[in-house]
């Protein structure tokens, strides 16, 4: 063993030619005509359903141009990313507060959060929603008072349930379920020793978890989340079964005047797909920042994070 | 160090009758211990002898069943009102840990801040110290486990000597009255051993308090000021490095050092 690793290079014996063309540095890719047929194929198709698609009549894609930057049809936009982004962000918040209630060492926060949970993930954000714009034939009066005690304030239900109160309630409390157990599945991903540690170097439990747990957990929480959030925009034209003026319910309001259903609903689709798209590119965006300390990332991939927020905010400013 | 409010004969730690079990199985069984201010304490012994689980029972990571310990004048987790000894919440125990430093196994360095940011977490988030000072005290310790240039880098650019010399930095940072080491070189490869020791030894000879649970008979020998042999949850025997490692008394003492060294 010792011995060979001794030895020169090349030994007299060896055929210097032929080891020069056995040196892998240059071997080729073996030819593969499956692989280019498959190609060829694919691209043959998708051309033919393009080309299909295009000349087809019946898609009036003049139509589509005519209303795809439409007032109504913006305004209707807007309101979709407006419920988005409100349902979200009230989601997240309860999401996060269920998350840390259900992995307290108290047990009724456990069994409270656990309840909510099952309730809002175990029935049809679309039976919610109309529960919610409904709610006035259950409960008439909306009361702030002592349980069997004294009333300190008291409102009309119908004056406080309008479409988009009963919107956003219903989204965004159906989203907070979700987001409890994704956020309880990131914090439980950290490190228990990051947990240990924090305790041992006295700081508060708000503050290890803003600190130390919470930026660590979004790692495995910004996937799904960003699932969530595109799960979202579509799961906003639910609420136009409660007559709220969203994307889908202004295109409907076009085509049942106009007929034109097919084209419109185009329009929508377009729509859902752009925005869709470009949280995507955002999610990566986020996603790199938080990844930022793992093994080979250098210091300057901190730095987009603040771009993909602002490349956000400048899309959604566009659309309204 | 600052006018302490305990004397100097006082021990820094104070523990007596310590007892904790996980579910059936005694670990502690009744442990006596005294660490002077200025200490450096070796606690040796095999593995499941409890002496990492004693050293977590200073700082009350680990909840003991029976006992007492007491750091200066408080005892870590509870509180003595009158007759009554009560329970502390969460946040009143943060408050009485910090004065104590902590160095773990596995580093637990903060993997998503660089090491500056680890180093002035604590100064700055929980003692309410200007990010100013702390940053150059910080700067001041990585200095001192010789590490100056790495305070941009993230922890995982680091060797694991390496990571282990920023966690020390990070436990000084808090200018504690004592210093936890569990284990400190058991997770790192034969060659890194000697830098963390050496940073270790250091920091005992500037009179630091400091109470190490290691499997390093060399640093004992060297850096001690007592060695505390623990085997089966009890201290067996302890006494000034030259005498228990040199002329251990203790059958157990004996078999344990024959095996090591």
């Amino acid at each position: 063993m010792t011995a060979a690793a001794t030895k020169p290079a090349f030994s007299p014996k060896d055929d210097v030619t032929e080891l020069a063309l056995r040196d892998v540095a240059h071997a080729r890719q073996p030819i593969n005509y499956s692989r280019w047929l498959m190609w060829a194929f694919t691209l043959a198709v998708t051309l033919k359903f393009g080309w299909m698609v295009a000349n087809n009549k019946n898609f009036e894609w003049h139509v589509v141009g005519q209303w795809f930057t439409a007032d109504s049809i913006l305004r209707g936009l807007s309101v979709s990313l407006g419920l988005t982004v409100v349902a979200m962000v009230i989601g997240v918040v309860i999401g996060l507060l269920l998350a840390i209630a259900r992995m307290s060492d108290s047990k009724l926060f456990v069994m409270l959060s656990s309840l909510y949970i099952w309730f809002f993930r175990g029935t049809p954000l679309l039976v919610q929603l109309i529960f919610w714009y409904n709610m006035s034939t259950l409960f008439p009066q909306v009361t702030i008072g002592i349980p069997f005690g004294p009333t300190l304030a008291s409102w009309n239900t119908n004056d406080l349930i309008t479409p988009l109160t009963a919107a956003i309630a219903g989204l965004a409390l159906n989203e907070a379920a979700y987001m409890a157990e994704i956020i309880r599945g990131g914090l439980l991903s950290v490190d228990p020793g990051q947990i240990e540690t924090t305790q041992a170097f006295g700081m508060t439990r708000a503050r290890a978890l803003r600190r130390i747990i919470i930026p660590q957990a979004m790692k495995s929480i910004i996937p799904p989340t960003g699932n969530q959030l595109i799960s979202m925009i579509k799961a906003t034209s639910l609420v136009s079964v409660i007559a709220m003026g969203d994307l889908l319910y202004s295109v409907q309001a076009v085509y049942n005047r106009t007929f034109e259903i097919i084209p419109m609903l185009m329009v929508a689709v377009l729509w859902y797909l752009l925005v869709t798209s470009i949280l995507n590119v955002g999610q990566s965006a986020i996603e790199r920042y938080y990844s930022r300390g793992d093994k080979g990332r250098t210091v300057a991939t901190a730095k987009p994070a603040p771009e993909a927020e602002a490349g956000m905010a400048v899309n959604l400013g566009d659309a309204r | 160090m600052n006018a302490q409010t305990i004397s100097q004969a006082e021990p820094l730690v104070k523990a007596r009758n310590v007892h904790k079990s996980f579910g059936d199985n005694e670990v502690l069984k009744g442990i006596d211990l005294d660490v002077m201010p200025g200490e450096t304490v070796v606690i040796l012994g095999p593995s499941g002898s409890g002496k990492s689980t004693f050293l977590r029972c200073i700082n009350h990571l680990e909840a003991m069943n029976r006992g007492s310990i007491q750091v200066g004048n408080e005892q870590i987790g509870y509180e003595l009102r009158g007759k009554h000894l009560r329970k502390l919440s969460a946040r009143a125990i943060a408050r009485q840990r910090r004065q104590i430093g902590m160095v773990f196994q596995q580093f637990n360095l903060y993997p998503h801040l660089t090491v500056l940011q680890n180093i002035i977490e604590a100064p700055v988030g929980i003692h309410g110290e200007s990010r100013q000072a702390a940053e150059a005290y910080a700067m001041t310790l990585l200095q001192r486990v010789g590490l100056k240039e790495k305070a941009d880098a993230y922890p995982r650019q680091l060797s694991g000597g390496q990571q282990q010399r920023v966690a020390i930095a990070r436990a000084l940072a808090i200018k504690p009255k004592l210093i936890l080491f569990d284990e400190p070189t058991s997770a790192l490869d034969p060659e890194l051993v000697g830098e963390v020791l050496a940073t270790m030894k250091d920091l005992a000879e500037q009179g630091l308090t400091m109470v190490v649970v290691t499997h390093e008979i060399g640093f004992a020998k060297e850096a001690a000021d007592r060695v505390v042999f623990m085997d089966g949850g009890y201290i067996v025997e302890q006494g000034p490095p030259d005498e228990i490692l040199v002329n251990p008394q203790h059958p157990r003492t004996r078999a344990f050092l024959s095996r090591v060294i």
